[in-house]
């Protein structure tokens, strides 16, 4: 499980931080019409990469390449802020969901992360809630449905109560923030070998059930937005730890533990369970 | 020129939003199901309206470019969100949010927008906190407050250095309730290309579907555009890479107004440009400037050892450090407002003292306040009287890492330099647009029915935005000013029935659209769309960015028209129109940066004086500030389109009652 994964990070990091000059780098990249044709892995050979450029900018240099040269359409995926906070990036590099680095999205990965005639497979992420759409961008819209079904608190605007008239314990309000770290990219998703959306889901449901404002719609939260996790074709959870190990905010497999919890609590007590 | 009416409503300041907002005409509850409103954009502003305007009964669409509302650019926001709550007893009000604000903005703001903003402050607070928004806490259970640029109080809300994530999410979460509950219908990967005005009067949009393609009409008996700031003009900023003006600019080519488009922020404190495949910059929050001091050395010399790397700055001692914010601003320090701290870092690095490859970075060094300020504190706090230098680097590392821990982890990402070991390397870099579409009280651009939000609008920050302000005015603009407003004008609409897509303006509109797209793709020239946007980035950062004068701007303006002409005979935008195809949505976004970048020299050349973030050399005082010019230029310039390459100047009157405009000064 997770294990392997922190140990063949630590060594590759390692590795990588002695890396100076600039490189050539081999890309297999897949390449995919739209959501109706088959895709395929493509090479392609980048060369003269800068170590401080960012892994989206040599994409940016090979499709630039690619238009110059006519043959080939650029690459499509999906990328903004280019900071690491909309969510929007989503390569699986090497195996692996934003790549060989932890606690970073692919946009934050730097090619000193690599070597000189490193080979690097490049896909978008797989699961059948996340059709692809074209190359490397795939249509995350299930997240957005989830929310819909249960992730807010049910507050109109105007006439909120004075926000300190309701002290919120300290280590309260950093847990739940710790769990609204969460950016919706799917990388948990794509990391699991079922495809489960479960810290994801988990996410949202922690940040609210650990503030009192969430507490009035603890019980029929939890259960609709599991429920909508199923209808979307997401997948079992079976603890294999792969989501947390991927997540680029770390978000921890505790908020799991406490989505099960709050989700059984709701069915024996509840009325709507 | 003609004058314009910014509608303000007459009476005393304090009383004019209250008194106002009790007697805006009303939609009634059964009226308000058959209205329909269009919203553009789903960031802070975006959707905090559509949300609100939904919870009112207003049937709503919403339309982002991005995969799902929640990627807005509002996400990135980092170091927080000002409001007049007081509860730190420092002092603060809504008289001295408001004060601060017009000041900040170097007396270019309306004063009746940016009381309202002062007003509604606190309500965004309360608002953002009961839907579930986690701020930092103190250890009683209160919320935390920090120091922003350009004030003496603390009045900055905060969520570590991820608050605009945080607020956008929370008004994110209202949305996807409200479209549950069918009450907003949401059109994701959806490009707004025109807007669709019909007897004078904006009745909707044309829309593309970046996945198939195909255009799409819509109806609205008003739109909302909240579709952000037009900082990607310098192609490099820190706003996201498909924030563009799009929306805004097909706005004012059918009539909108667009004002100060010269009004551009340049953060102070961003990681400088590392080499030519750099696609964007990344923002250091100015909250780092609580507790980083910005320095370069006294000595020419000491700064060109650093520069070749044969002198380590920790090892450059404290008597030959030029801690030239501190020096020059004594009452503000390191916290002066953006404008003047860019100023100032460009200064030294023009004069040599730059401490990177380039020459264009300052140091932003923790390391004093690191030991002996919160290092000195958790001493104490341990009872360790005699601290060794060593425990106090220790103890402090902890205290900064829990207040700072993310945006540390960012530069070291980026720079691969650890900053808790040596100082940050930061240079100033666009960052917010203070121009934008005219709008008058009611937030309505000069087409009836059509109105801006947010960043996309000009009213609140005059020449220079205070930081910690853009998430205040998005959220007050959607949670707090609209949801009124807009009965001004649906009050007299509730007899208009929805008019049919099939109405010749709209296919008028989509013809357009359609036209445009194909002259694109007919160019097959040779150069891909970026090497255009990059070359005008660099003809608007040189003539139009941190300083400006005549001679640049006129060049300028020459540049951008030849650049316009190459685009158009060069351009290659690859794959298909029918298709889900970036490159396309870049080409036009472009095209329209590049007619933009025209108005905004033009304005530049206008602006026979300094004010704020636009900085005039030829407009200076002896010590180097921004030289305003009250009786010719307390005004705001209002641009109508004529065609492309020509504009009409108009102008509103600012009128300041209730402060006293003097010389800015932060000394």
């Amino acid at each position: 499980m997770v294990y392997y994964f922190k140990t063949y990070n630590h060594n590759q990091y390692k590795k990588l931080n002695i890396m100076s000059g600039n490189m050539n780098i081999n890309l297999k990249v897949w390449r995919q019409k739209n959501g109706k044709s088959q895709g395929k892995l493509v090479d392609y050979k980048v060369e003269n990469v800068s170590p401080d450029m960012s892994f989206l900018e040599m994409f940016d240099v090979l499709n630039d390449r690619l238009i110059n040269e006519g043959k080939d359409e650029p690459i499509a995926f999906d990328h903004d802020c280019r900071e690491g906070i909309c969510g929007s990036c989503s390569m699986y590099i090497n195996g692996r969901p934003h790549g060989p680095n932890q606690g970073v999205t692919t946009c934050q990965l730097h090619m000193r992360s690599f070597k000189d005639n490193d080979t690097i497979v490049v896909e978008p992420w797989r699961s059948a809630a996340f059709p692809v759409i074209k190359d490397l961008a795939t249509n995350r819209s299930a997240f957005d449905r989830i929310i819909a079904s249960g992730g807010f608190i049910s507050i109109n605007t105007g006439n909120a109560q004075d926000a300190n008239n309701l002290p919120i314990a300290k280590d309260n309000a950093d847990d739940s923030f710790a769990a609204a770290a969460c950016i919706g990219c799917g990388a948990c998703v794509a990391a699991c070998k079922n495809s489960s959306a479960m810290l994801f889901v988990s996410a949202k449901v922690s940040q609210l059930a650990l503030l009192p404002q969430g507490a009035p719609e603890r019980a029929t939260r939890v259960l609709n937005m599991v429920a909508q996790m199923d209808a979307e074709g997401f997948g079992s959870c079976t603890n294999t730890g792969a989501c947390e190990a991927e997540c680029p905010k770390q978000i921890s497999l505790t908020n799991i533990a406490r989505l099960n919890r709050e989700y059984y609590k709701a069915q024996l007590f509840s009325n709507e369970g | 020129m003609s004058k314009i009416d910014s509608k303000i409503p007459a009476g005393d300041l304090e009383t004019k939003w209250t008194k106002y907002k009790s007697s805006v005409p009303l939609v009634n509850p059964s009226n308000k199901r058959n209205l329909e409103i269009v919203v553009v954009g789903s960031g802070l502003a975006g959707s905090s309206a559509a949300t609100s305007l939904a919870e009112l009964g207003y049937k709503v669409k919403v339309f982002c470019f991005q995969d799902s509302p929640r990627r807005a650019h509002s996400i990135a926001a980092q170091g927080g969100i000002n409001a007049a709550k007081n509860y730190q007893n420092d002092g603060d009000s809504v008289y001295r949010l408001f004060y601060d604000t017009i000041k900040g903005g170097d007396y270019r703001a309306r004063e009746a927008n940016v009381h309202r903003l002062a007003e509604v402050s606190s309500n965004i607070i309360d608002q953002a906190v009961a839907s579930g928004v986690p701020f930092a806490r103190e250890y009683g259970g209160l919320l935390s407050n920090r120091s922003f640029g350009g004030t003496q109080v603390q009045r900055t809300f905060y969520a570590a250095g991820q608050t605009g994530q945080q607020l956008l999410l929370g008004a994110y979460s209202g949305l996807q309730r409200q479209i549950g509950l069918g009450n907003v219908q949401m059109f994701a990967r959806h490009e707004m290309l025109e807007v669709v005005n019909i007897d004078g009067k904006c009745r909707g949009i044309i829309a593309r579907d970046l996945v198939s393609g195909k255009l799409e009409r819509h109806f609205g008996h008003a739109v909302l555009l909240c579709t952000g700031g037009y900082g990607n003009v310098f192609y490099l900023s820190t706003n996201a890479m498909a924030c563009n003006v799009t929306a805004a600019w097909k706005a004012h080519k059918k009539g909108a107004y667009f004002a100060n488009p010269c009004y551009t922020q340049i953060h102070p404190t961003c990681i400088p440009v590392s080499g030519d495949h750099q696609s964007k910059l990344t923002l250091m929050s100015e909250s780092l400037r609580n507790d980083g001091r910005i320095w370069v050395p006294k000595r020419k010399e000491d700064a060109e050892a650093i520069r070749n790397g044969k002198l380590n700055p920790n090892d450059l001692k404290e008597e030959d450090r030029d801690y030239y914010l501190e020096r020059r601003y004594p009452a503000f320090g390191n916290l002066v407002p953006r404008d003047v701290a860019s100023r100032a870092a460009k200064e030294r690095c023009d004069a040599g003292f730059g401490v990177n490859k380039t020459g264009e970075a300052v140091y932003l060094d923790f390391a004093f306040n690191m030991k002996y300020k919160y290092g000195k504190q958790v001493a104490t706090l341990k009872h360790i009287t005699n601290p060794t230098e060593a425990q106090l680097t220790e103890f402090g590392h902890e205290v900064i890492k829990e207040k700072y821990g993310n945006l540390f982890d960012m530069y070291k990402q980026i720079t691969g330099v650890n900053p808790y070991e040596n100082p940050m390397m930061i240079y100033p870099a666009v960052h917010y647009t203070m121009g934008g579409l005219w709008v008058d009280y009611n937030l309505m651009t000069t087409v009836p029915g059509l109105y801006a939000l947010g960043e996309a609008n000009f009213s609140d920050h005059g020449a220079n935005r205070l930081g910690a302000s853009a998430l205040m005015q998005g959220l007050a603009d959607g949670y707090f000013v609209i949801p009124y407003t807009i009965g001004a004008y649906l009050a007299n609409e509730i007899s208009v029935k929805s008019i049919s897509t099939d109405h010749e303006a709209f296919v008028e509109a989509e013809k357009n659209v359609q036209s445009t797209i194909e002259k694109l793709f007919a160019v097959k020239g040779t150069k891909p769309v970026d090497f255009f946007h990059k070359r005008l980035g660099k003809i608007i950062w040189d003539n139009c960015g941190m300083a400006r004068n005549v001679e640049g701007l006129t060049k300028a303006i020459s540049e951008i028209k030849a650049l316009r002409e190459e685009f158009w005979n060069d351009v290659r935008v690859t794959g298909e129109a029918n298709d889900f195809n970036p490159e396309l949505e870049k080409a036009g976004r472009v095209a329209d940066f590049i007619e933009l970048g025209e108005l905004m020299c033009k304005d530049a050349l206008e602006r026979n004086e300094s004010c704020g973030g636009h900085f005039r050399e030829d407009h200076q005082t002896e010590e180097g500030e921004a030289l305003r010019d009250d009786e010719n230029f307390k005004n705001v310039s209002a641009w109508e389109f004529k065609e492309i390459g020509n504009w009409d100047l108009h102008q509103e009157e600012l009128v300041y009652e209730n402060i006293k405009i003097a010389q800015r000064s932060y000394k």
